[in-house]
């Protein structure tokens, strides 16, 4: 299992939960677990070409998947996989 | 005792002569003025021990009553009356340097000085000045570093105080927008009586009393790409608290094109995250956030809550990140994006890696024209702000 650290913006969509633990043995799986489990979580993060958007930064650990290997990054049990949207509230 | 000794009269020298028995060492040299006198500047090794306490700390300063003793005062006048207390004391060897450190320095002679600084400010800066990392010569970065602000709101607020506290010398603030009472719950620089005045203006007067040395420039105008290039060319670092991506995405860009480093931050209810970007050396905002997120997921173009605190944590991080950079000390959060979570107290680093495709800083990114800073092709994704 691998814990999933839920942004701000998408707490709406997790019932306010700000982790959640999903199973998988890859960053891709991992995200639909989230997703089975928290439906309204699969258009805020994923394209209709089953890619990640643009504007969602995953990271495993501390390392963004863009330069892993994307959805397919192994991840193993322990691993935490943070979803980071940006944020432009300065006020 | 012989009287005769006691009416003994003080040798006086001159600057020159005292000038060559300090170097050829030897020479115990006593300052005999007062502390501020003595801070603005003193004789290399000179002791301060002023007059009035002549009696109490000369043993300390000066052990051996039979060593070389010069005194030095302003003008030559205190330096003399103490040469005498010193000979009644059983000081045999005392001179009074003629004229003071006024002569002295008249004849080129060095002293020591924290050149640039007046009294009140070694005094004001005096923690600061303390630190080896700092010093006069860190003050005085400092001081004649020019900070531009955008935003003089949640993360503006703390961040100017500090930044006006630590003598940044001259400060800018970007802000269109007058003080409401919703914001006084966190934006500490303004008050409940300035409620209905343009923020820029609350900011410079609550500067203006908390540091007179403080240089408050108000931009009272909202960035856009008219503009942006003239008013970040004269700053040396960005601070952005913008709360709206059309402008993060603005400053980015035009703070590349200007090499200019930009402390980034943002806050959202119990959530803050900040990275400090310098261009070529790191990644840009562009590296980090290729995209703005679509106005669903952009919850700053809506009323959102935001735990007051938040502004004065992130805000007092961006103000550490701006004092490294102007001081050229420590390791500025370049190419890590730290995250703070205030329910948890939990800091989280992550790794923000140069994009070699980035449209703004990548290898073969195009050189932009003004009016497209900050543009994006799918310009219906931003959201009003």
């Amino acid at each position: 299992m691998a814990t999933i650290r839920i942004p701000p913006v998408l707490r709406a969509q997790t019932g306010g939960l700000t982790e959640v633990e999903a199973a998988g043995s890859s960053v891709g799986e991992v995200l639909r677990a989230l997703t089975a489990e928290h439906p309204a979580t699969e258009e805020q993060l994923f394209g209709p070409d089953g890619e990640l958007n643009r504007y969602v930064n995953v990271y495993l650990n501390d390392e963004d998947v863009r330069v892993l290997q994307g959805l397919e990054t192994a991840v193993s049990a322990g691993d935490t996989v943070i979803i980071m949207p940006a944020m432009a509230g300065g006020r | 005792m012989a009287p005769t000794q006691m009416k003994q009269r003080v040798e006086e020298i001159e600057p020159f002569e005292a000038a060559q028995e300090i170097e050829g060492g030897d020479v115990v040299l006593v300052d005999t003025r007062e502390p501020h006198e003595y801070q603005e500047a003193h004789l290399e090794n000179g002791k301060l021990v002023p007059p009035g306490l002549l009696a109490d700390e000369i043993a300390e300063a000066a052990p051996d009553r039979s060593a070389r003793t010069i005194l030095y005062c302003r003008s030559g006048n205190r330096s003399f009356t103490a040469a005498e207390q010193l000979q009644a004391l059983g000081y045999t060897d005392v001179a009074s340097m003629a004229g003071g450190i006024l002569a002295w320095q008249e004849q080129g002679l060095p002293v020591v000085a924290a050149s640039g600084m007046s009294a009140e400010q070694r005094d004001r800066y005096s923690r600061h000045t303390l630190l080896p990392e700092v010093g006069v010569d860190g003050q005085l970065k400092m001081l004649n570093a020019k900070v531009l602000l955008v935003g003089a709101g949640g993360l503006g607020a703390p961040t100017a105080l500090y930044l006006a506290a630590a003598g940044i010398g001259t400060l800018g603030l970007v802000d269109d927008d007058v003080v409401d009472a919703s914001n006084l719950q966190r934006q500490v620089i303004h008050n409940t009586e300035r409620i209905g005045r343009p923020k820029t203006e609350s900011a410079r007067k609550t500067i203006e009393a908390l540091n007179p040395d403080v240089d408050v420039v108000e931009h009272r105008a909202r960035l856009d790409a008219s503009n942006i290039v003239e008013l970040l060319s004269d700053y040396d670092v960005i601070v952005d608290g913008a709360d709206n991506f059309p402008t993060r995405y603005l400053l980015n860009d035009a703070s590349v094109r200007l090499r200019k480093p930009v402390v980034s931050a943002s806050i959202l209810s119990f959530d803050g995250q900040i990275s400090t970007f310098v261009p070529y050396e790191g990644p840009c905002y562009r590296c980090l956030y290729p995209t703005p997120p679509p106005a669903e997921l952009a919850p700053s173009c809506s009323a959102n809550g935001v735990l007051g605190v938040m502004a004065g944590t992130m805000g007092l991080l961006q103000a550490n990140e701006v004092l490294k950079l102007v001081l050229g000390i420590g390791e500025p959060l370049i190419g890590r994006l730290l995250l703070f979570e205030a329910l948890s107290t939990r800091f989280t680093e992550l790794k923000v890696r140069r994009d070699p495709n980035c449209p703004i800083c990548g290898e073969s990114a195009p050189e932009i024209a003004d009016e497209d800073l900050g543009k994006f092709p799918d310009y219906d994704a931003f959201c009003a702000g």
